[in-house]
């Protein structure tokens, strides 16, 4: 009589959902919703704009036949390549010769020389390119060394895009090189094993997996970056300034949209060989290994101190030019020196209130993005089942990576812009702005989240359940205060890209939110480089302002918690 | 259930089944556990013992079968709806709270007062002994402590149930068998039911009331830490628990078995006559002869009227308090035994590796198993 009480073993259990389970899974939905709003959708509108004609009838893959027939158009692709491949093999030479210094000699300066190579990261691309017009423009001061070149097409291009790209090498490469394990270092030498040969089998297959996804993160933003060919690309035409051509020029958004396809192809397939590579990277990492400490080699160091020395005057040179050329009165008849060029009220592009947009838009990013992408890495990482809806907002979170800032820009006008969608009417405001800023950004924002809570204790969250304790109270007493540093530095992310970013805002921005980078590039447009240098040096110490305050409040932080912090 | 079942147990687990896709983790197990009792889930690495514990927590359910917790069916029910302390490997201490705030961390938010939470901190820290470490961080102390604050943590709001999840083994040697000791003698005083995950039978045998012992998802045997030392009821209990000499036999009849020609009198048991068999016996059971009127182990000569084997002293090992001695033979057909003999009796005898000694296998201590197919 009392069996009847005990289910049969055949029954499969049913769980029951906790408090804490539906409020995770709640989230889950929630920023999965976010992605397809403003991901997916807006993809997708894209992809059907380019098989519509004007009328928005469809028409199969008629664009695609115009765009491959017209010769003036599917060169581009042959140029995009070019550069790209180019650019990609000097940056990347180039900065594991630097991040090769960096970690595996003992020269000196190594910390100044690390954050002057990374600078680069701190102005808007456009910033090269306008230096450049100076060094070797039709007027420029040693535009002799080019030997009767052009610095307007793929020089000038590729130029920009080595200085524009080379910090974000150098970091991955660095990070490769310094997780050496020593001991196999030790070992190669107790077999007596010549340098050369200890660098090829033990030194370059280490970092294997640095190296590729360094080439790939490269190639890819060479071949989506648009404001350095916009500035100096000349009549060499690249595709994403074609997009931009199609859509603000001769207003075709459907060929807009047939050259944003073609731009995804290669941004994704470079995505997907780096995805690949980065899961395979995770299983290389032992965690017994000891640290590789390099050991004093005069000859050695002294050349790397050289190299490095001239890279970074190099680089040093080139900001250096846009801050003076931003100060030169009248290039190059009057050079006196004066702040004549930062008035921006006198010139097109929105002037000061642009640059105010700009530090309110950049600030908004960071604010809510961090909010968005922390919570929902949090949520994605910690919650229990639910693993084809956790699966899908990772995928999501990762795609926009590959996906190029023109064409998710221009993914917004269709979408957003759409009379049907109960959302347009964001369009044409900061929020728009904001939104689509963050997606641009949210993949490395979403990664760096992920790689600190992953270094969380798996079983805080078991252990709050067993104290009866809400999962919110433990993510803001516990994750939150934890993964402080790792916060901090998605919000500068997200802020510095907000300040610097052209190609995701440029289809977006009206005359009342006009933004500084979109400034720039108007009034380098309207021939007003001068203004232009300025607008892009104006931005280059805004962000480093908050660079710095970032790193004094990272100190102060550190200070304040090193009791607790584990070494 | 019914109400005239006089002790029912605390715990009632009931065909549990634990699948992860095609992975079968825990195959059918069924367990009591009655309140009060200090029990050790021991097995090897991959058994299903912590499967089987994240299951009675509710942090992993099972795929099929029933809980019953204080009469109360917890089978689907989430981690938080469930009643137990738990203490993890990692102890999980959150870094950035101090040993107090780690503490009192599940009565917070129980609402009680703030007094009655620092009077409650105050006796749970004395009675892990760190009473002055309240204001440091888990960073700050030694992995013992740690362990402790942990402990405090999972007992602060007096759950009926305490799992423990391999709790010593991040520590080292000393350390670990102080805080056996104190454990144990903690969840004695406070009663509470508890149930220790661990893969050292060291540690199961000193601390536990009862031993589950699990092995591929399967329970092998559960009893009292002498009854799974001298009474394995399998060849894998016996070769887990203590150290164990293996010899392949033939099965001659129900209380006796040949070893090449020669034939061992052991404990009585159902295998098939003519079957092939394993004789077990511990090494410390080995009695060397002519050691006076007492085994070495204080056992009367009289118990060790079993078989009498001729052997060489092979090679021998010092292991602090007794020697183990390596034994080989001609009538062992080329198989091994291995002797613990006190270092009095290493005297006495003046064993020394090359010496021709004859030995007993006391029939009480002859245990016979059937051989696995696998081997």
């Amino acid at each position: 009589m009392s069996d009847q009480a005990v289910p049969v073993s055949g029954a499969e259990v049913k769980s029951k959902l906790s408090s804490d389970d539906w409020i995770m899974r709640g989230f889950i939905v929630a920023v999965g919703l976010w992605m397809v709003l403003t991901v997916l959708l807006p993809l997708y509108f894209m992809l059907s704009k380019s098989m519509q004609d004007h009328d928005g009838n469809f028409i199969g893959l008629t664009n695609f036949t115009t765009y491959f027939s017209t010769p003036a158009l599917f060169y581009s692709i042959n140029n995009s390549f070019f550069i790209a491949i180019v650019s990609t093999i000097i940056t990347v030479s180039l900065a594991f010769t630097y991040a090769y210094a960096l970690t595996r000699s003992q020269m000196w300066g190594k910390g100044l020389f690390k954050t002057i190579a990374l600078l680069p990261l701190l102005a808007p691309s456009l910033l090269p390119a306008i230096s450049f017009v100076y060094f070797f423009g039709n007027q420029g001061i040693i535009k002799g060394l080019l030997g009767g070149h052009t610095i307007y097409g793929p020089i000038g291009i590729i130029m920009g895009e080595v200085f524009y790209t080379l910090p974000h090498a150098m970091m991955i490469l660095v990070v490769a090189l310094s997780t050496a394990d020593a001991r196999i270092y030790e070992a190669a030498v107790s077999l007596r094993t010549s340098t050369l040969r200890t660098f090829f089998t033990v030194t370059l297959p280490g970092i294997k997996y640095g190296l590729i996804s360094a080439i790939f993160v490269v190639f890819t933003l060479v071949i989506t970056d648009f404001g350095i060919p916009k500035i100096i690309g000349g009549k060499f035409n690249v595709l994403a300034v074609d997009i931009y051509k199609q859509v603000i020029g001769q207003q075709n958004f459907e060929m807009g949209a047939v050259v944003s396809v073609v731009l995804l192809f290669p941004a994704i397939a470079a995505f997907i060989v780096d995805r690949i590579v980065q899961r395979k990277q995770v299983a290389a990492l032992t965690s017994g290994a000891v640290p590789y400490a390099p050991k004093p080699n005069r000859l050695f160091d002294g050349l790397m101190l050289a190299y490095c020395a001239a890279i970074a005057f190099i680089i040093l040179s080139i900001l250096g030019m846009a801050i003076y050329a931003s100060l030169v009165k009248f290039w190059p008849y009057n050079l006196t020196l004066g702040f004549s060029n930062y008035d921006f009220e006198l010139m097109d592009g929105g002037g000061w209130s642009s640059f105010s947009n700009s530090l309110r838009m950049a600030l908004y990013t960071a604010i809510f993005g961090t909010i968005i992408v922390f919570t929902g890495a949090y949520m994605v990482e910690k919650a229990k089942g639910f693993g084809v809806a956790r699966g899908a907002v990772q995928f999501l979170a990762i795609l926009p990576m590959a996906v190029p800032g023109m064409v998710l820009g221009l993914a917004y006008i269709f979408f957003f812009n759409h009379p049907d969608n109960p959302l347009n009417g964001i369009y044409g405001t900061m929020t728009i702005l904001v939104i689509v800023t963050i997606t641009h950004f949210y993949t490395v924002s979403h990664l760096t989240a992920m790689t600190a809570l992953k270094q969380m204790d798996p079983e805080f969250e078991s252990v709050s359940a067993s104290l009866k304790v809400p999962v919110h109270r433990t993510f803001l007493r516990v994750t939150v205060p934890v993964c402080l540093p790792a916060i901090l530095d998605i919000s500068i992310y997200l802020f510095v890209n907000a300040m610097t970013t052209v190609s995701a805002v440029i289809f977006l921005y009206s005359t009342d939110t006009s933004l500084a980078s979109v400034a720039a590039l108007n009034m380098d447009d309207a021939g007003d480089i001068a203004p232009a240098a300025a607008m892009c040096v104006t931005i280059l110490f805004a962000c480093g302002g908050v660079r710095i305050l970032h790193v004094l409040l990272t100190m102060g932080l550190h200070k304040r918690t090193q009791a607790w912090r584990v070494r | 259930m019914t109400s005239n079942q006089t002790a029912q147990p605390y715990l009632k687990i009931e065909h549990l089944t634990k699948r992860f896709g095609s992975f079968t983790a825990l195959n059918d197990v069924s367990l009591d556990i009655s309140e009060g009792e200090f029990v050790c889930f021991l097995g090897p690495s991959g058994c299903g013992k912590t499967t089987l514990l994240r299951a009675i927590a509710g942090l992993d359910i099972q795929t099929f079968g029933t809980l019953l917790q204080g009469g109360r069916d917890i089978s689907g029910l989430p981690a938080a709806e469930r009643d137990f302390g738990i203490v993890f490997q990692s102890y999980a201490l959150f870094p950035n709270l101090n040993v107090e705030k780690n503490v009192s961390y599940g009565l917070v938010n129980k609402k009680t007062p703030r007094a009655q939470i620092k009077t409650r901190v105050a006796e749970l820290l004395e009675l892990v002994g760190l009473p002055d470490q309240g204001r440091k961080y888990p960073a700050q102390l030694s992995g013992g402590q740690q362990q402790r604050v942990a402990l405090a943590r999972a007992l602060a709001t007096s759950p009926g149930l305490l799992l423990l999840d391999e709790p010593l083994s991040a520590l080292d040697a000393k350390v670990r068998t102080y805080l056996r000791h104190e454990i144990k003698h903690l969840q004695r005083r406070l009663g509470v039911t508890t149930i220790m995950v661990t893969h050292d039978q060291e540690e199961a045998l000193t601390m536990a009331d009862r031993i589950v012992l699990i092995n591929e998802g399967v329970i092998e045997q559960v009893g009292s830490p002498t009854q799974m030392y001298r009474e394995p009821r399998t060849l894998f209990v016996a070769d887990f628990i203590g150290a164990m000499n293996q010899l392949p036999c033939q099965i001659t009849s129900d209380r006796a078995v040949k070893i090449g020609n020669l034939e061992i009198a052991c404990r009585t048991h159902e295998l098939p006559i003519g079957s092939n068999g394993v004789l077990t016996i511990r090494p410390e059971d080995i009695v060397p002869r002519g050691l006076g009127g007492e085994g070495q182990n204080g056992r009367p000569d009289t118990a060790a009227a079993g078989a009498s084997i001729d052997v060489t002293v092979g090679e021998m090992e010092f292991l602090g308090s007794f020697w183990r001695a390596e034994l080989s033979g001609a009538s062992l057909a080329g198989n091994k035994l291995e002797a613990d003999v006190s270092i009095n009796a290493v005297q006495r005898m003046d064993l020394a590796p090359g010496k021709n000694i004859t030995i007993e296998l006391p029939v009480e201590r002859v245990t016979v198993f059937a051989k696995p197919a696998a081997l």
